[in-house]
């Protein structure tokens, strides 16, 4: 087999669908690019049901229909009937609003399988000014009649240094809602995340009080609520094994069409990221430049090419080694053993001088049109 | 939270009381895969033949000596009690099946 290096490709499995950017919330945190605005146009409805119909057959069967705001989308119905009668097991990840009980019940008649509502914090001020629109009461409206309607409940609560210290209050209105699952995520810093960073990095001492309050709710509520944590991965000394592995198991498609390895990818330069419209979903996944960019481990440099964990955790996040240190290739800085750990220090660091010189001077940037296209234009 | 990932419940299946495959969860074969998967928030369990055996017969109808003599017959053998109930120990407690 000389010269045959070629990584054994897998089929997906798990189906991200970013129906739109548009979304009624301003969310600091966002996950989507901070140039969004300069992707204005969206994929037809036959569109998305062909890009469903092809990743289907390749394996795809955890569907998450996501945005930006997917309820804004009118044809959102017709899709999760077309990812039902395909076998999907389908997900809606909403802010809640425009929601209302006939959606609730016309999406679960359409075989929608679950709805995870996101809810800011556990105060109305704090979760309306975080989402920079009023949305509180409405979200836990949504959440118990989602609940009421037989759908599991999700709720997720994104945290970060404005929340974090509500984990008691967090996880009693949980309790109190009825949630089956509970997603605790720690914010991480992509996107309008990490424009803010200053301003929502935890300290350590939050992080790990707030930690173990979580922990002891787990034990109580085990076999009741299944919590689900994601880790604020700048105080791990070992990087997430990023998307499971890259081109190995997500698929994500952005509102435009273009196919992503990952929903940051479309950051990392050169990449040529394909799009939908051009080819079919086989052969992005199994041909495109972009899903075999860094697909095994023949890409990577030291310290991970020789290091005995390159297994488990793929050398972490590429997205966040070219964010923080301009190289795609790089070791993720969250491993202690990256000579770029530092960088992680510096932004521990500075978000904590923020944090206590409590000054005004930086304020913070909400996700919506008007400053995307300020990062448009640059 | 990497340190308490498996919580041992007590929890044990009750024999007078017919199984129920949980409403929360989707048994479902996956043919790209060749094999049953349960389906469920943001995640998915691959099944082995005989576990999927088990659930299929996890109907609110039959009890657990109900599943373990249907699949003695089907299966032209015996004394499958401790394995079948011992799987759904393990499968009430990841709430895939209840007795309610
Ligand atoms: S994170 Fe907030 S702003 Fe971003 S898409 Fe979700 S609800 Fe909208
Ligand atoms: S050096 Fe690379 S492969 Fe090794 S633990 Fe760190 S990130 Fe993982």
């Amino acid at each position: 087999m000389a010269g045959s290096t070629k990584t054994n490709i897998t089929p997906p499995r798990w189906l991200l669908a970013e129906l739109t950017y548009s979304c009624p919330l301003q969310c600091p945190y966002c996950s989507n690019p901070i140039d969004y605005a300069n992707y204005q146009s969206e994929l037809s409805t036959e569109d998305w049901k062909r890009v469903l119909t092809e990743a289907r057959k390749m394996g795809a069967v955890q569907l998450g229909f996501s945005g930006g705001e997917p309820l804004t989308r009118k044809d959102l119905p017709e899709l999760v009937k077309h990812a039902r009668d395909l076998g999907y097991y389908s997900n809606l990840i909403t802010s809640g609003y425009g929601m209302t009980e006939e959606k609730i019940l016309q999406l679960k008649e359409a075989g929608l399988d679950h709805i995870q509502v996101s809810i800011q914090a556990s105060t109305q001020e704090l979760n309306d000014h975080i989402a920079g629109t009023a949305s509180f009461e409405h979200k836990k409206t949504v959440a118990r009649l989602v609940k009421k309607h037989g759908y599991p409940m999700v709720l997720c609560v994104v945290l970060h240094r404005e929340n974090i210290h509500q984990m008691p209050e967090i996880l009693a209105m949980a309790e109190e809602l009825g949630a089956d699952y509970l997603e605790l995520a720690n914010t991480q810093y992509y996107g309008w995340a990490h424009i803010n960073r200053d301003l929502l990095l935890p300290t350590q001492e939050q992080f790990e009080q707030a930690e173990q309050i979580a922990q002891a709710f787990k034990e109580k509520v085990a076999g009741k609520m299944k919590i689900y944590y994601v880790v604020p991965d700048y105080y791990e000394d070992r990087p997430k094994a990023c998307m499971n592995g890259w081109g190995t198991t997500f698929l994500t498609i952005a509102p435009d069409g273009v196919a992503l390895p990952c929903h940051s990818a479309r950051e990392l330069p050169g990449l040529d990221c394909p799009n939908v419209n051009d080819y079919s979903i086989s052969e992005i996944w199994n041909g495109s430049k972009a899903f075999n960019f860094f697909r095994g481990l023949e890409w990577m440099k030291e310290p991970c090419r020789s290091c005995d964990e390159k297994e488990k955790d793929f050398g972490g996040c590429r997205c966040q080694a070219y964010l923080l240190t301009g190289d795609m290739y790089n070791t993720d800085p969250v491993c202690s053993k990256s000579p770029d750990r530092h960088r992680i220090q510096q932004a521990i660091t500075s978000a904590k001088t923020c944090a206590s010189s409590n000054s005004q001077e930086k304020p913070l940037i909400f996700r919506n049109s008007k400053n995307s296209r300020i990062f448009a234009k640059n | 939270m990497k340190h308490s990932q498996n919580q041992i419940l007590n929890m044990t299946i009750t024999p007078d009381q017919p199984i129920k495959f949980s409403p929360l969860h989707r048994l479902q074969w996956e043919e790209a895969q060749q094999k049953y998967v349960i389906l469920y928030p943001e995640g998915m369990v691959e099944l082995n033949q005989s576990s999927a055996e088990i659930l299929k017969l996890c109907d609110s109808t039959r009890t657990l000596a109900q599943i373990v003599s249907e699949l003695e017959q089907k299966f032209d053998t015996t004394g499958l009690t401790n394995d079948i109930t011992a799987f759904l120990g393990v499968a009430l407690q990841n709430g895939w099946i209840n007795q309610n």
